[in-house]
């Protein structure tokens, strides 16, 4: 179980928070091609490395923010809120953690 | 290839099993081949044997990055059942369980697959009129399933605790009696020395690390032993297919998760069958050596840690012991993780890609052991001939873009 920094609450245990998958996804407007559609509802990042990703702490506060995580070793790197872009990140070079 | 036969035990007793063959070769990586398949696993390795046997092509290699079967299919419960509500899907896991059926024979192997029954309990008014669906639906497709009330499921499975005021309360099953279950690594050794037998190289550790491109077709890959030119690649590789078709630039509508199995001290013959308990997120059988093998969920955010969360086996315990009281004070020995690969519709892929010569195997999820034979059957000839066999023609990686999905995550939220 993962020990997740809430930024309004503090570190709780995962259970307590729902993971609502990658982050930034951007729904485009109605007139794209089923391309830009699919892409849309189901491609994937799905990286082996850091991943933003959004997170809701929804037997705490109730309230979501984004996350970068580690998919290797499940370490989160950075905690952001909703609508901002995720931090440049320092000791990461060519996608993998090096700290 | 040395035959297995009784005879061949007996002559090696003499010897005290100190001269049997190697099952297959090592053989050092050739600069190029016909077509390779990335991932030895059941699936890849499977796809190898069949390419070789039905379709003559016996200069190809599999490369495996690890060990044979050390990915899903060595790390699975090994459920095998072929009840599934789509006509699509009914097609391809019963070929699959068709073939089951004589993979022993078929590869002079024991695969020890063992048709003793999968039933899945249902615990309230909509299981039951899901499960009932699905039976009509099987029946139309000639698959079997029939339904159990409470006590004919009790008769199935003794240790079944069918008390109407149980936590979760069994309102019947639904069966299938040619479902059972088969050696995992047994799978993956038996189409591992078929192929070889036939010439196909099988190379272990020997990850994939690139994929190499001219324009619209692939012409070969980069590996961790060198460059291997080849006009074929078949991408086998379960939890880790985005990160190889990322290297051929082929985006892909998969997430990857950790998934948890466990199991038990070995004890007697006290389990005859496999239950399911989509509901309660149960899975539980006995393995030969005596465990009991249960099987939990995923963890909720994607990973390729291959752990998986305590809480998530605590769970599972939790609903495996309301069902099964008379296991509340057995052990349990060992867990582990493996990384599925799940697809928007919990169906799999099998199919070509924008790349020519570039084909893939994947998303079998949460439940891919039990296609093994089928998947492997029809994914070499999707690779031989460059089109769908008739049987994996539904599954292709298109299907996201024009909406026609097999939406068996709708129809069942089934995990194995
Ligand atoms: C805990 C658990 C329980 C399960 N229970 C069931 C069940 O009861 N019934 C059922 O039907 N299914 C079950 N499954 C699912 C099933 O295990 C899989 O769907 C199936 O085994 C997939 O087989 P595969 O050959 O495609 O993949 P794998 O066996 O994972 O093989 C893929 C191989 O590709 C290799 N590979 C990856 N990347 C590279 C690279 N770059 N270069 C070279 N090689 C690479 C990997 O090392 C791996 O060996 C379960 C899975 C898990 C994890
Ligand atoms: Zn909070």
């Amino acid at each position: 179980m993962l020990l997740i920094e809430c930024p309004f609450c503090g570190p709780r245990a995962e259970t307590e928070f729902h993971c609502g998958g990658q982050a930034h996804i951007v729904r485009p407007s109605n007139d794209v091609d089923d391309t830009a559609w699919e892409s849309y509802l189901f491609i994937r990042n799905n990286p082996k490395g850091i991943h933003a990703e959004r997170w809701v702490h929804n037997h705490g506060c109730g309230r979501w923010f984004n996350a970068l995580r580690d998919t290797v070793s499940d370490r989160f790197l950075a905690i952001y809120a909703m609508g901002e872009k995720p931090p440049a990140i320092d000791g990461l070079e060519d996608g993998n953690d090096k700290r | 290839m040395q035959r297995y036969s009784i005879v061949s035990i007996a002559r090696n007793a003499l010897t005290g099993h100190r001269n049997w063959q190697r099952a297959w070769r090592s053989p050092e990586p050739k600069p190029s081949y016909d077509a390779v398949i990335i991932g030895g696993g059941g699936h890849g390795l499977g796809t190898a044997y069949y390419l070789a046997k039905e379709h003559g092509l016996t200069n190809i290699a599999v490369l495996e990055k690890g060990w044979l079967g050390g990915g899903n299919t060595g790390r699975n419960t090994t459920i095998i059942r072929s009840n599934y509500l789509y006509d699509e899907s009914a097609a391809l896991y019963d070929h699959a369980v068709k073939l089951w059926e004589g993979l022993s024979q078929e590869l002079n192997y024991n695969t020890m697959y063992s048709p003793r029954g999968v039933m899945m309990l249902a615990h309230n008014v909509h299981d039951v009129q899901v499960f009932k669906r699905h039976i009509y639906a099987n029946r139309l497709n000639g698959v079997d399933n029939e339904w159990l009330t409470p006590e004919q499921a009790k008769a199935y499975c003794p240790p079944l605790d069918i008390r109407r005021d149980a936590r979760y309360p069994v309102m019947g099953a639904a069966l299938q009696r040619r479902g059972g279950t088969a050696r995992h690594d047994a799978v993956a050794w038996g189409y591992a020395r078929g192929a070889d037998a036939l010439g196909v190289d099988i190379i272990q550790n020997c990850e994939v690390t690139g994929i190499r491109r001219d324009g619209d077709k692939v012409i070969g890959v980069e590996t961790m032993r060198g460059y291997i030119q080849a006009p074929k690649v078949g991408v086998v590789a379960a939890g880790n297919t985005t990160v190889v078709m990322d290297m051929a630039g082929v985006r892909m509508p998969l997430e990857s998760y950790p998934l948890q199995a466990l199991v038990s001290e070995p004890v007697k013959p006290v389990f005859p069958c496999v239950v399911m308990s989509n509901t309660v997120h149960a899975y539980i059988s006995q393995s030969d050596k005596g465990e009991l093998v249960i099987g939990a969920g995923t963890d909720q955010f994607t990973s390729y840690s291959q752990r998986g969360g305590f809480h998530i086996i605590e769970h599972t315990l939790e609903a495996i012991l309301e069902l099964f009281p008379v296991f509340s004070r057995m052990r349990m020995l060992r867990q582990w993780g493996g990384i599925v690969d799940v697809t928007p519709d919990r169906s799999p892929i099998l199919a070509k890609t924008p790349v020519r010569g570039l084909y893939v195997n994947c998303g079998w999820g949460t439940g891919g052991f039990k296609a093994t034979p089928g998947s492997a059957h029809t994914f070499a000839h999707t690779i031989a001939r460059d089109e769908p066999h008739p049987i994996n023609a539904p599954f292709t990686l298109e299907r996201f873009r024009t909406g026609r999905l097999i939406d068996e995550a709708a129809a069942a939220a089934v995990a194995h």
